[in-house]
């Protein structure tokens, strides 16, 4: 069902999201093991992460930093907070509770407000500490089927934050783009590097549906094992299309936790009857509270540096108060996705063309964002001013700054090795007439109006002088010659 | 407080993953209903306004900083496991994933 | 009644035997071998342990090895420690690495740890050895040691008898002069008790001052671990070499721990001491008079004295008996067969889980667990171990008060004097009303300590209580000191070395 369509059957959807992310720490939140993807099994473990007889935890303060910046990345309270022990038996949990944070969370509410100016409430953004990681054998790999399980505890004990919005979430469009413009904001913040396939941001929907028009929240079911924003939006139409099945058929719909199943398109319940499960949650005892002061917290928000809205604003803003045309408004939302604006802000006050260094930034260095970023911003400067002063052809200049992403070096250096220099203009003119001149046929369809023949004239215009014209500048002298 | 019920016990029992026979349920769901009961004592006192006590010393904010220490050596950790393949813990599957 | 021949007139430390301080500073002056000293300990385990059964383990060669270590280093000139070569018997609830740690559980048989405990670390620092892991109820839930899956400990004073409990092995250790020092643990008073039932000195720190690291948890806002032995003073030093922060325990003091052991000769006078009627109230006659001597005892070496009424110590024991319960049953989730320990096989993760813990744990563990989910779980939370946190409040708020008036408290260790084994099994309230007296301090997380004095009228011993408010070691030792030297005198155990 398309999102538009829920709105149309006269039920409304309403959705909060849950989203854990793992946070950049050099060591777990408890122990100073290595907090680290892909290494050997069980090789990054010690007695508190194994929760061996007479282990015990203590705090990683770089955790509580990281989760203080993505509390007031979101404008969240900071508070006093203390840690509660979440107790259920499960084989990927050494100690058969979590540590988490239940009714005294280092930060509540907060809000993001996305691209499209739609405000979506957080109210809390705790800390916990991650399990260790289940391998299903036998059975195919599927869970359901498996013969054993295999654990491997180097993930048990990495710091999390789970950020839990408010269920003002109404349509898998506004889902998606909530979950994409907190990745920006987690990877802003340097605290995360949000990536949903790796598993280092994992989104949780929880969906229910109520007929529009009323305020009493539907039963809600929480959907796990999103490994994308596509699958998100997927597992969020598909759920909201069951939900508003099932209530028409006058069934109703059990509060249950669902597994996305990719391949098949559909959700499907996992656990069995009990639902809802005492954990029997109390204070934990092996730790003490925590309450940053006012200094620390003003530090930390010192530090944070802008979000994505704010960068996206300031990129804006290189066009005055004009409003962004929907493609320009797409390139600054690649290019901050991406963290290349500080390209585009540098070429601006470098006084070269912000277009141009827009178009670069979104399309070439956008494709290779890693190399990009690690990019000489003077030498990307230098680059895109040469193509402004048409030292190089629009074509030449991205084959440059391909080669400057592939291989770093200096722009003039790399034109010079291929060759590259664009033509003049006397001798543009010349080639032009040497061009027009042997396809006197095209010419005269195109003097006598076949425009699109502009593009075969430019075609050639480019082989002949080996790339080395500018293709708007073909274009115009194209059009001069016709008159 | 009244009695607990063997029902009682069996969901108690369950929480705690112990697997009880009948004998020792009904034993427990007497023997906890008599400490509950004397414990019980302290339900009926005016606590209003008072604070409990998580910690007997105010400690706050106490922390490491972020550096890696010496992990275990696996050979030792995996060597007191009951069962181990492909240097990880090995369990039996998971009867509460079924579907 | 007098006291002791040539006790009382001299109080100073040092007058009376220490067998720990006597062999430490023979051994770093040369003048007998560490190994010596092993053997003669390991000689008197095999003579006396089959009977006893004080001990779980016993480490016949690293003992001596270490002996041998420690006799090569005082030869080159080095000094190995305030504690150089002394054996030590610690609870087989204090991780020790690559010796097994059972906790006298079967859920645990044959577990080695792959770290030691912190203390484990700087008693070896200190030059101590390791001797021999003693046995407890089964995780230290029990006041007599009978609930061990390996069997109870006997009282050396009369082998029919318990020890008292939880740390009922390492008491009678040194009871029994099996190890002239032993490490306990004292949540509700696993201390205190058997010491006082052994006729020994046993001391439960400041909660945060020693830290728990490799300490296997029971009740985590509780536990503490201390020392046993057989004079104040040696408990004093014991309790300097193990406190001191942690960087491994969150919980643990970052304060300097007051040294305590200067304060030991500073004697009682002008000091104001309290006799709480509720730790004397209740108890057996024989042991009440015990209390009334020790009180006239220091009225006369020059404190005053006063009798003083406690009524919120009353709801103690109904507070610890949902808070350690509680925390407990949250502490023992993690043995579930999957990563150390016993586990018993069966189809699914679930049922592996159950049958494990159902064949691991005994009755009183499974008690006790039960006894805890219960107290929190939903809809109970709040008038059990909630209601529990505050009567905490309560208790401390009261004694805050009385430290207003008093620099110390006084009363009974125990209500009784040491009961047969098998007398209180079958009754739990009964043998939990053994914890009435101590689980005040753990509550309120403040130090006391047990003193022997004298004994009932079949000769078993009496221990009495000194209580401190936080971080009142200091002052908690100079009374001890005192009411040592003015004590009855107690016969050797039955059975000794």
């Amino acid at each position: 069902m398309s999102p538009d369509a829920a709105a149309n059957t006269g039920w409304e959807p309403v959705m909060g999201l849950e989203v854990h992310c793992e946070l950049n720490t050099e060591t777990k939140l408890f122990c100073g093991c290595r907090n680290a993807f892909g290494d050997e099994p069980n090789t990054n473990v010690c007695p508190t992460c194994l929760g061996l007889p007479g282990s015990l935890p203590v705090l990683n303060v770089r955790a509580v930093e990281y989760a203080m910046r993505i509390g007031l990345a979101l404008n969240c309270e900071v508070r006093p907070s203390i840690f509660h022990r979440k107790n259920y038996f499960y084989p990927d949990m050494p100690k058969d509770y979590q540590v988490s944070q239940y009714d005294a969370p280092i930060n509540v509410n907060g809000w993001l407000e996305l691209p499209d100016s739609s405000r979506v409430r957080i109210e809390r953004a705790h800390m916990e500490e991650d399990t260790g990681k289940t391998s299903h054998i036998g059975g195919g790999g599927r869970i359901h089927d498996a013969d054993h399980l295999l654990v491997d505890y180097n993930r048990a004990g990495v710091p999390l934050v789970e950020i839990v919005s408010a269920p003002d979430i109404r349509s898998s469009t506004q889902a998606r783009l909530y979950a994409s413009e907190l990745r920006g904001i987690l990877v802003a913040t340097g605290a995360s590097d949000g990536r949903m396939e790796e598993g280092s941001m994992r989104v949780d929907a929880n969906v229910s549906v109520r007929r529009a028009g009323t305020v009493e929240l539907g039963t809600r079911c929480e959907i796990k094992n999103l490994n994308s924003l596509r699958s998100l939006g997927r597992a969020i139409e598909y759920e909201i299309e069951r939900q508003i099945g099932l209530l028409e058929a006058g069934d109703k719909v059990v509060q249950q936790t669902r597994h996305w199943n990719e391949d098949q398109g559909t959700t499907v319940a996992l656990r069995s009857k009990e639902e809802a499960f005492d954990y029997r949650y109390f204070p934990e005892p092996d730790l003490v509270p925590v309450a940053p002061d006012a200094r620390w917290q003003s530090e930390v928000a010192a530090s944070i540096g802008p979000m994505p809205a704010e960068r996206r604003a300031k990129l804006a803003a290189l066009w005055g108060p004009e409003p962004l045309s929907h493609a320009r408004a797409e390139q600054i939302a690649t290019v901050v996705e991406h963290g290349l604006d500080g390209l585009v802000t540098a070429a601006a006050a470098a006084g070269v063309q912000s277009a141009l260094a827009l178009a670069r930034a979104s399309n070439e260095a956008s494709a290779r964002p890693e190399e990009a970023r690690g990019l000489d911003v003077s030498a990307f400067v230098t680059l895109v001013r040469m193509e402004q002063d048409g030292k190089l052809s629009a074509t030449q200049a991205k084959t440059v700054l391909t080669d400057m992403l592939d291989h770093a070096g200096d722009p003039a250096e790399i034109a010079r090795r291929h060759g590259f220099e664009a033509l003049d203009t006397g001798s543009l003119e010349t080639v032009v007439a040497e061009v027009v001149g042997a396809h006197p046929d095209e010419w005269q369809r195109y003097v006598a109006g076949e425009d699109k023949l502009g593009g075969f004239f430019t075609k050639h215009v480019m082989q002949v002088s080996n790339n080395r014209a500018d293709g708007k500048a073909v274009a115009a002298e194209l059009r001069r010659l016709r008159g | 407080m009244s009695g607990l019920t063997r029902d009682d016990a069996a969901y108690v029992a369950r929480l705690a993953r112990i697997d009880l026979t009948d004998d020792e349920l009904d034993l427990y769901a007497v023997q906890l209903a008599a400490v509950i009961g004397h414990a019980a004592e302290i339900a009926a006192l005016d606590t209003d306004g008072v604070e409990p006590t998580a910690h007997p010393l105010p400690l706050r904010n106490v922390t490491r900083p972020d550096v890696v220490r010496p992990s275990l050596d696996r050979a030792e950790v995996l060597a007191q496991a009951p069962a181990v393949e492909d240097g990880r813990f090995r369990v039996p599957r998971i009867l509460g994933e079924a579907l | 009644m007098t006291g002791p021949p040539g006790s009382a007139t001299s109080a100073a430390p040092g007058a009376r035997p220490s067998p720990a301080l006597d062999i430490a500073r023979q051994v770093r002056a040369g003048s007998i071998s560490a190994v010596e000293v092993v053997d003669r300990y390991l000689a008197a385990i095999d003579a006396l342990d089959g009977e006893l059964h004080a001990f779980v383990t016993v480490l016949h060669d690293a003992a001596r090895h270490e002996g041998e270590v420690i006799d090569r280093r005082v030869a080159a000139g080095e000094d190995p420690g305030p504690l150089a070569g002394v054996p030590v018997a610690l609870k087989d609830n204090m991780c020790t690495r690559g010796i097994p740690t059972t906790c006298s559980s079967r859920i645990l048989d044959g577990w080695c740890p792959p770290y030691d405990a912190t203390v484990v670390q700087r008693l070896r620092a200190a030059g101590a050895i390791v001797i021999g892991k003693t046995n407890l109820d089964e995780f230290a839930m029990g006041s007599s040691t009978e609930n061990s899956a390996f069997g109870p400990t006997r009282n050396p004073h009369d082998p029919t008898r318990v020890p008292g409990g939880s740390s009922g092995g390492s008491a009678a250790a040194v009871a029994a002069g099996l190890a002239p020092l032993a490490l306990g643990s004292d949540t509700g008073g696993s201390i205190r008790q058997p010491a006082a039932l052994c006729g020994v000195v046993g001391m439960k720190p400041t909660y945060g001052t020693v830290s728990r690291y490799g300490l296997v948890a029971f009740a985590s806002s509780l536990d503490q671990i201390g020392p046993f032995t057989t004079t104040v003073t040696e408990s004093a030093v014991l309790f300097d070499v193990i406190g001191g922060q942690d960087l491994m325990d969150s919980t643990c003091l970052e304060r300097p721990v007051p040294r305590t052991v200067a304060a030991l000769a500073d004697g009682v006078e002008g000091l104001r001491v309290g006799v709480v009627s509720e730790l004397v109230n209740d108890v057996d006659a024989e042991v009440g008079a015990r209390v009334d001597q020790a009180a006239e005892a220091l009225a006369a070496a020059g404190a005053h004295v006063e009798a003083c009424s406690i009524p919120e110590l009353r709801h103690g024991l109904p507070a610890y008996y949902i808070v350690a319960p509680a925390e407990a049953s949250s502490n023992l989730s993690r043995y579930d067969g999957v990563r150390y320990g016993l586990r018993v096989e069966a189809d699914t993760a679930e049922a592996m889980n159950a049958a494990t813990r159902a064949a691991g744990f005994g009755p009183e563990v499974k008690r006790r667990i039960m006894l805890g989910t219960y107290a929190l779980s939903a809809g109970y939370y709040d008038a059990y171990y909630g209601q529990a946190q505050k009567v905490r409040t309560l208790i401390i708020d009261a004694l805050a008060l009385a430290y207003q008036r008093f620099d110390v408290l006084l009363g009974a260790t125990t209500p009784t004097t040491a009961f047969a084994i098998g007398a209180k099994v079958d009754d739990p309230w009964s043998m939990y009303l053994s914890d009435v007296c101590t689980v005040p301090s753990n509550l309120a997380g403040h130090p006391a300590i047990t003193v022997p004095f004298g004994a009932d009228d079949s000769g078993l011993p009496v221990g009495v209580q000194v209580l401190a408010p936080a971080l009142g070691e200091p002052v908690m030792f100079q009374v001890a000191a005192v009411l040592e030297g003015r004590a009855p005198v107690l016969a050797p155990p039955r059975v000794h070395a």
